[in-house]
């Protein structure tokens, strides 16, 4: 068992998942905002 | 005559039993319709490129003679030099796409989230299996749930693995309607499959329409260029979907460009199905790890769900995370089907459709951050 490959993939799997996560919120209130602002009007 | 049984003298058993995977393949989509349009070019790709000697490919024939094979130029040219072919089926994608149950309840952006969690968990379970960590990045990606962005990824990272990563990751597309209702049924109750959701949605004006695609390609190509390509075509077709003065261009898109870029598609990917590449352990454990990953997809997004209804007063149905992998509009359809098991009464589609969209824009996200993450830890 290679460990520095687990452990490369464990860095993959928490940074990939924080950084889909962070990007999708992002993009999610962008449009909420959006939403609101096409209301207001 | 020596030279007319030149062929099937030289025929190997590794050979024949792609002649049987490809005729597994054809009937899958003949009989099962599972991904017909793929499956079956694969299927016939797979016998064209494993006969002996064969002329799709390229050889040197007796007398140094050198003869280029179409097979092998088409992905030489379509995929292996810029990776076009799944790109331009992007644009096809995007121009199919109505964002509008998403755009309508923005909350359901989180469970395209969510239910990438089988690509890491599957990445993780390839590495602890043994392979390289280019391979294991590339085998994770069939939980992305989406063919070309497993084919450009697993390119992107020299894997030597894409022909039974395409495979799986089509096939597994194709069985969502028998993977996905177990993976639920593992981490649910009937009470809470039976939840139901009221849908109030806002309307949704031109405006944003026309500025989501702009945007998204905007925010995701700061956060992962590796992506640019991959969401950038498909925010591309969708511009031209919802900018109302490209209507011929966006059918173009939706039929002709796909149809034609998906027959080859298929073919061409065949290159990578040549015995000497497919017929090993290893492929048995990328169909296993495919498996797995798509099963956790499910999982994370439901565990998701049931996360965020600790702190919702309105609670969602569960189910609705499993939805946001980028099997569109399938797993929508399933998850539909499965409310209505429990209770006939119960709609969640569009909610579930939300989700559904929102996992194609995240799955492309999680292929350009494993490509810069994967390749930034490559020694």
């Amino acid at each position: 068992m290679n460990t520095e490959n687990i452990m490369a993939a464990l860095e993959i799997m928490w940074k990939g998942m924080a950084g889909i996560f962070i990007t999708i919120t992002v993009i999610a209130i962008f449009v909420w905002l959006l939403g609101r602002m096409g209301k207001k009007k | 005559m020596e030279y007319l049984f030149e062929g099937i003298l030289s025929v190997t058993w590794q050979q024949i039993v792609m002649y049987a995977v490809g005729i597994l393949l054809i009937w899958l989509a003949i009989k099962k319709e599972y991904e017909p349009s793929l499956l079956l070019p694969m299927g016939f790709g797979a016998i064209l490129v494993n006969l002996p000697l064969t002329g799709v490919l390229n050889q040197t024939l007796q007398g140094g003679i050198s003869s280029n094979g179409i097979i092998e130029w088409l992905f030489s040219v379509g995929i292996d030099a810029s990776e076009a072919m799944p790109l331009l089926l992007f644009i096809g994608i995007g121009a199919m796409i109505d964002f509008g149950p998403l755009l309508s309840n923005p909350l359901m952006f989180l469970f395209g989230a969510g239910a990438q969690f089988g690509i890491f968990a599957a990445i993780l379970l390839a590495a602890v299996m043994g392979f390289s960590l280019q391979d294991a990045a590339s085998i994770g990606i069939i939980g992305a749930a989406d063919g070309p962005t497993s084919i450009l990824v697993s390119q992107v990272l020299h894997s030597k693995y894409m022909g039974p990563i395409a495979v799986a990751a089509y096939s597994y597309m194709a069985l969502v309607p028998i993977v996905q209702p177990f993976a639920i049924k593992l981490v649910t109750t009937k009470k809470e499959r039976r939840i139901h959701m009221d849908y109030n949605p806002s309307d949704v004006t031109k405006r944003t329409r026309i500025i989501f695609p702009i945007a998204v390609t905007i925010i995701v190509g700061m956060v992962a260029p590796q992506s640019v390509a991959l969401v950038g075509f498909l925010m591309f077709g969708n511009l031209i979907r919802e900018c109302g003065v490209l209507e011929t261009l966006s059918q173009a898109a939706q039929t002709t460009l796909a149809n034609l870029i998906t027959l080859l598609l298929g073919i061409t990917i065949s290159f990578s199905m040549r015995a000497e590449q497919f017929v090993t352990p290893q492929t048995i454990l990328i169909l296993i790890i495919g498996l797995f990953a798509f099963v956790m997809d499910s999982i994370g997004g439901v565990l998701l769900a049931k996360f965020m209804n600790l702190f919702l007063k309105k609670k969602i149905n569960p189910m609705i995370g499993a939805a946001g992998i980028s099997a569109f509009p399938m797993s929508s359809r399933v998850i539909q089907k499965m409310a209505m098991e429990e209770d006939p009464s119960n709609i969640i589609l569009m909610h579930a459709a939300g989700a559904n969209v929102s996992g194609q824009i995240a799955s492309v996200i999680a292929g350009g951050l494993v490509i810069h993450l994967a390749s930034t830890l490559i020694h």
